[in-house]
């Protein structure tokens, strides 16, 4: 039985969607089969990120209402075999979805694979909570900024408890992914830095990813960034996040820590 | 026009729990009111100056009818204070307010009397009471969380101390009838003495709340004393006005 995996965040716009693609893409590098699933239904985005938008027939509304099969709507990645979405619908919204209709979808989808990947919508509303429903383990999607370390919290909360694993009394695997992390603002002040978000949220961490044009110019080319230029440094961090999933143990470095003395250099005569 | 607001004192604004009776009708509700009559009959006055509280959830039935139920009840004397369970639409002006969050005690009895003249049930009303005194005391007198509080959820314990093992997160509240001790930061909100005592504390590793109160009196971050912030404090009330000391 595959590994359910809910990214979230509570806040929207913090990089849930691009870190679904980009933690998918990673794990399906290593040979393990790899189904992202997004539940944004109405706002759907996963498919763009994904490079998969001009070959969305059927959506996760569809197979819930049984008007497809699951596989007929699972799209396989051009790029990588062991890698599948499953698109959300744009033309409905989230109460579409039903708890015994994902249920059902989640409960098929781990049969097939490793890693059932769910993107969350933003919010705290249905779409949000049923995302997060049947998950085993949860990735919480956090910038280092306070209204998104709030909303993180709340989203914590909800995984304590209004998850299937905290309503059997069992609890539930959280791991912070502090995103768009910028070391030189972090320490002018500007931002929070990675010990201020940990000490509040109080969850281990999975990872940090750097700040980075890379990020936007893969996903306007509609790849995820492990596959864009996996060489970049957020695509490494992601690489990294993704082992320490699987269940490695690799250090977590801060972005910007190792730069020596002649990345200072460099970095100074770039700005 | 505009008022000018001149008088700085903060108004008290405190919770206080009381024991109610709650009645939980089932139909056909005209059997369930002869019953009732009967009851009555038998201990003459029960209802009298008695809060009373409806409980609906298990009834399947519409505005108008309760509306009917709550009029029925009137007239035998019994004044509904609050609705528990039911619908939004269930309610509207004119009708008692909704309750929500009630804590279950045990069931009260109803002592069997004879009929009695009007003047005598009402001077027994105060025996109930007796009867309560013990209920209180069987709760436990501390609840303690060993996870921290996040954003958005709310411990309430109106019966006595709390306390955290871990922090209180900005949007989160933490309501308590006694003490409150949080061995972490505390970000969010956090009141004591909510039902009236005076003598409650606040204790945390680490200030920089929001929002605190002992017994109605509140301070917001804005209010308090910068050189607080970050710090192991504890707060505690010397009349109307809150105090607080560095802990070292």
């Amino acid at each position: 039985m595959g590994k359910v995996i809910v990214v979230t965040s509570g806040k929207g716009g913090v990089g849930k969607t691009t870190s679904t693609a980009a933690l998918g893409a990673a794990l399906a590098q290593r040979n393990e089969k790899v189904a992202v699933v997004d539940f944004d239904v109405g706002l759907r985005n996963l498919d763009l990120v994904m490079g998969a938008e001009r070959r969305v027939v059927y959506d996760l509304v569809n197979v819930i209402n049984g008007d497809a099969k699951l596989p007929q709507a699972l799209i396989r990645d051009k790029r990588l075999d062991t890698l599948f979405l499953l698109p959300a619908s744009q033309t409905r919204d989230k109460d579409a979805l039903t708890e015994e209709g994902v249920e059902r979808v989640i409960g098929e989808l781990k049969k097939y694979f490793d890693w059932v990947i769910c993107d969350s919508p933003a919010g705290i509303e249905k779409g949000a909570t049923l995302a997060m429903r049947h998950a085993d383990v949860a990735v919480v999607v956090t910038n280092p900024e306070v209204s998104s370390v709030r909303d993180s919290d709340r989203i914590i909360g909800m995984l304590d408890s209004k998850t299937l694993k905290a309503e059997n009394g069992e609890r539930m695997e959280k791991h912070l992914l502090l995103t768009r992390y910028d070391s030189v603002r972090a320490e002018r002040g500007d931002m929070l830095k990675v010990d201020d978000v940990l000490e509040i949220l109080s969850i281990p961490l999975l990872g940090i990813i750097p700040e980075s044009m890379d990020v936007l110019k893969a996903s306007n080319l509609g790849a995820p960034v492990t596959l864009a230029d996996a060489r970049s440094a957020p695509a490494q961090a992601y690489f990294e996040a993704a082992r320490r999933l699987a269940g490695e143990v690799v250090p977590v470095t801060v972005p910007g820590d190792k730069r020596g003395i002649f990345g200072k250099l460099f970095g100074r005569k770039a700005a | 026009m505009t008022k000018v607001l001149t008088d700085a004192r903060s108004i008290r604004i405190k919770g206080r729990s009381f024991l109610a009776v709650v009645l939980s009708p089932d139909l056909p509700l005209d059997q369930w009111l002869d019953r009732l009559d009967d009851l009555a009959a038998r201990s003459a006055g029960f209802f009298l100056d008695r809060p009373v509280v409806l409980d609906v959830s298990e009834l399947p039935i519409k505005k108008p009818e309760l509306k009917q139920l709550i009029d029925d009840l009137a007239e035998r004397n019994v004044r509904v204070m609050g609705v528990e369970g039911a619908r939004p639409s269930m309610l509207g002006p004119g009708m008692p307010p909704a309750m929500k969050g009630g804590k279950p005690a045990s069931d009260v009895e109803v002592t069997a009397r004879e009929p009695e003249t009007e003047t005598e049930a009402e001077a027994a009303a105060p025996a109930p009471q007796r009867q309560e005194a013990p209920q209180v005391r069987a709760i436990p007198q501390s609840l303690v969380i060993d996870e921290p509080v996040r954003s958005g959820q709310s411990i309430i314990f109106p019966e006595g101390d709390i306390t955290i093992v871990g922090s209180v997160a900005s949007g989160a509240e933490v309501i308590a009838g006694g003490s409150i001790h949080i061995y972490g930061a505390l970000r969010g909100r956090a009141m004591a003495g909510s039902i009236g005592n005076t003598n409650a504390r606040i204790f945390c590793r680490r200030l920089e709340a929001e929002l605190i109160a002992i017994d109605g009196i509140y301070k917001m971050a804005e209010d308090m004393d910068s050189s607080l912030r970050g710090h192991a404090v504890q707060l505690s009330l010397e009349g109307d006005t809150i105090m607080a000391d560095i802990l070292f």
